[in-house]
């Protein structure tokens, strides 16, 4: 009796040996659509023709580990972009000329957003690694240094893959229209036609850096291997069995955690912008996330619309139909991927969160958000419940 | 069977209880009696309104377009209509991801919709606000993904 009652408390509990009928049809799709093997091509970036340019990704990754791309040659997009650290650099908040005020993202997949920062206030690969190279806590530069250091340093490199350079001669040295007082004075004393001219030399270093990116891709885990058994119809056996305390989590994380809600798709996010009540880190600046984001968007030269896009306009559907303003704007950050995500502590958008388990508490207690509505609302989930939860995430970190 | 048998087998049917109702309440399915034609009148009555993916199938993700058609109560094609669109998923509270519009006309009553997204699993509705000459109404469709 006691063993019979233990194996129905155990199923009830949804503990089971795993075989591919454990699951339901609608699990089991749930379970594919999550895998690496749904993972459609990456589609073409017209807005970049040199996106698929193999030379092109060569040069990128030179600029990408290139220090005197920066105010004073320390820093480059490696110093906190690791290759052997999923691109990332374990730290709360990421450390350049200064601290920043937000956690350095992982950069697997990251050619496959639609809009890039934590406030999605880019909407291409190019457009965003302009950013941080002028921002005065990274790299601190100007457009007018790059694009004299570029012609200086990798002028045949350049000239190859986009054309003859302009001329620099008259440029000064550092002038930018984000910089300093005297840079941006310098910025506004130059020819409009020669300030187009430098933007285009900055905005094809993006693209070459874009170029990059494009090849950093999501490796497959245990999870893949154990979803694609699933998928065929296969008993998930030697490198592709998760344990049962796994399988239970998976169970969670598409059920009744309602964690796929949001973290969907082979990527595990919904490339989407959620007030999950994160709460602000005490000294720095009021963060209001999409909010700011997406007209910081709106404003960027280099955005979709903008004259530095290649290829025809209707590439620029996400600008086109985002959603501008609006109280679910309000502390929205961008869903990260959980690829990985087990092994890179800490967590949230300014590293708030230092520890995976107290990741699943704040999901668990829900908090409501200083500004805003966080749309979690609380779960009741045991210890068992929560380990489970961790466990399967630590599938798709191996 | 024993009674202590039977305690713990009365125990584990309310755990099972227990368990099912948090797992209902938390997973915020759908409820079962939803209305989920893609045609029908419009809420005053004003209008004949149909919409279809412009590709099947509907993909959670992917930014797409669909076709709204409408028609005048006696079933001639409405043209010229101010359409604006708009919904969410009521069990998040939250709206629609992007901001679709109406950006052609396709004759026969038909308007693209482009700019949908459903980026979540679950409810959604699509509501549509149609201004024309017989008057102003709206229709709400839903959709689960």
């Amino acid at each position: 009796m006691r063993t019979r009652l233990i194996a129905v408390l155990l199923a009830l509990a949804g503990v089971a040996a795993c075989q591919p009928e454990d699951f339901t049809n609608a699990e089991k799709a749930t379970i594919a659509s999550l895998s690496l093997s749904a993972l459609p091509p990456l589609p073409a970036d017209t807005t970049n023709r040199v996106a698929d340019d193999p030379a092109a990704a060569e040069f990128g990754e030179t600029l990408f580990s290139e220090r005197r791309l920066s105010r004073d040659g320390t820093v480059a997009c490696a110093t906190c972009h690791l290759s052997e650290r999923q691109f990332q650099d374990d730290l709360p908040r990421s450390v350049g000329l200064g601290t920043t005020d937000r956690r350095a993202m992982p950069l697997a997949g990251v050619a496959r957003a639609p809009f890039l920062f934590w406030d999605g206030r880019k909407d291409s690969l190019w457009a965003q690694a302009l950013g941080p190279l002028e921002d005065a806590r990274e790299h601190g530069g100007t457009r007018a240094a790059y694009a004299r250091f570029v012609a200086d340093a990798f002028g045949v490199r350049y000239e190859k893959i986009f054309g003859p350079l302009p001329d620099l001669a008259d440029v000064p040295a550092a002038a930018s229209p984000l910089g300093s007082d005297a840079e941006r004075a310098a910025w506004q004393a130059m020819p409009e036609e020669k300030r187009r001219e430098v933007d285009t030399v900055f905005a094809n270093l993006g693209k070459a850096i874009a170029a990059f990116e494009r090849t950093i891709v999501h490796r497959p885990t245990r999870f893949d291997r154990f979803a694609d058994a699933i998928a065929a119809g296969r008993r998930p056996d030697g490198d592709a069995a998760l344990t049962e305390q796994e399988v239970y989590g998976l169970r969670l994380f598409i059920g009744r955690a309602n964690c796929v809600t949001c973290h969907n798709g082979p990527r595990f996010t919904d490339d989407h912008f959620h007030n999950t009540g994160v709460p602000p880190v005490d000294g720095l600046p009021e963060d209001t996330g999409r909010a700011a984001g997406a007209k910081k968007l709106l404003d960027d030269p280099f955005n979709c619309l903008g004259i530095h896009r290649d290829g025809g306009e209707e590439a620029c559907a996400e600008l086109r139909f985002m959603v501008k303003e609006g109280e679910e704007l309000e502390r929205a950050f961008k869903t990260p991927s959980l690829r990985g995500a087990a092994a890179r502590p800490p967590y949230m958008h300014s590293g708030q969160i230092a520890t995976i388990e107290d990741v699943v508490d704040h999901y668990v207690r829900a908090p409501a958000s200083v500004s805003g509505h966080s749309e979690l609302k609380p779960l009741k989930m045991s210890d068992r419940e929560r380990a489970a939860l961790i466990a399967f995430l630590g599938t798709l970190a191996e | 069977m024993n009674r202590r048998s039977l305690a713990y087998v009365l125990l584990a049917i309310a755990v099972a209880v227990a368990i099912g109702i948090i797992g209902y309440g938390m997973m915020m399915t759908p409820p079962d009696d939803l209305d989920l034609s893609r045609a029908k009148a419009s809420a005053k009555g004003l209008y004949a309104v149909a919409i279809a993916p412009e590709k099947e199938p509907l993909e959670q993700g992917p930014l797409h377009s669909w076709i709204l058609t409408l028609k005048t109560a006696d079933g001639a094609p409405l043209e010229g209509a101010a359409i604006s669109v708009g919904g969410g998923m009521p069990q998040h509270g939250h709206g629609l991801p992007t901001q679709p519009q109406a950006t052609a006309y396709l004759g026969e009553g038909r308007y693209r919709i482009e700019g949908v997204r459903f980026n979540m699993s679950g409810w959604w509705e699509f509501k549509f606000d149609i201004k024309a000459a017989a008057g102003d109404d709206s229709v709400v469709f839903n959709l689960t993904l």
